[in-house]
């Protein structure tokens, strides 16, 4: 396994798509080069980073809307104080 | 317990995050919550023939996606045949230096994401052409499998990893523009945090 092989499997060995072989096999490549290794998790990072930056709030009023079209309690803000 | 409360009680959590990846595909407010509304009546509709224990959240983003595309995507005939540039592997990792610095530490990279406002970022998703956008939603934020993907949007796995991949490259490439435009760079040195 070299540099060019880890990366093009990147985003499948961090999806956890492969199988165990490759899986390994790209562990063992992440033990022996930091470079990969700080690639790999940078890719990591990023993506909790834009995960954690799209969060919403739903607003009040639609919560409201879809308990009343369900015939429902609105259900608490989460949140907000019980 | 009446149905109608086994189905809000289920399905109520997910609301937060439906409504995310709505304003995500609709890139607008209030046509996000008309369609996660629909989603929920489409839903509520469709609960009886629904089996629990199986994947009841993939179940609620198929219901949010066909409505999404029928909806939205019945204005254009079909959706928009596009293709994106090819982005290398690492691209934001390596504009920012993270192959060459062989020290560096991670921290000065993800500082870099961090220094990145939130609403910069969302409309750099946003920005993503509608097939790649809603593979990267599906997977990056929602954290669904690629099969799981493959099954909501009803295409072949292979069409999965390629959206998924090259829309992730492209949202480096957006990330990276917008850092670029705004002189975020990192820091040469990391300095204690305080």
């Amino acid at each position: 396994m070299d540099c060019e092989h880890a990366m093009y499997r990147v985003y499948e060995y961090l999806d956890g798509e492969l199988t165990m072989w490759r899986r390994r096999a790209i562990a063992r490549h992440l033990d022996e080069c930091p470079p990969c290794a700080q690639g790999f998790h940078f890719e990591v990072e990023l993506r909790q980073i834009v995960a954690s930056k799209c969060h919403e709030k739903v607003p009040h009023e639609l919560r409201t809307r879809i308990a009343a079209a369900l015939g429902i309690e609105p259900p608490p803000d989460p949140g907000d104080p019980a | 317990m009446a149905d109608q409360a086994r189905f809000a009680e289920l399905t109520m959590p997910y609301m937060s995050a439906l409504y995310a990846a709505a304003l995500r595909m609709t890139r607008n407010p209030s046509d996000a919550e008309d369609l996660v509304q629909e989603t929920y009546l489409r839903a509520y509709r469709g609960f009886q023939g629904f089996r629990e224990g199986t994947n009841l959240k993939a179940w609620l983003y198929k219901i949010l996606t066909n409505t999404y595309i029928n909806a939205y995507r019945a204005k254009r005939r079909r959706p928009d045949q596009v293709d994106l540039d090819e982005v290398e592997d690492f691209y934001l990792f390596r504009r920012l230096g993270g192959l060459e610095a062989a020290d560096a530490t991670r921290t000065a990279e993800t500082e870099v994401l961090d220094a990145i406002p939130d609403a910069e970022v969302k409309e750099a998703l946003e920005s993503l052409p509608e097939q790649f956008r809603m593979a990267v939603i599906l997977a990056d934020i929602e954290g669904f499998s690629y099969k799981e993907i493959a099954e909501i949007l009803e295409v072949p796995i292979g069409t999965v990893m390629s959206r998924i991949h090259r829309g992730r490259k492209q949202l480096q490439k957006k990330l990276w523009e917008y850092a670029q435009e705004h002189n975020i760079r990192p820091r040469a040195e990391t300095t204690t945090g305080g």
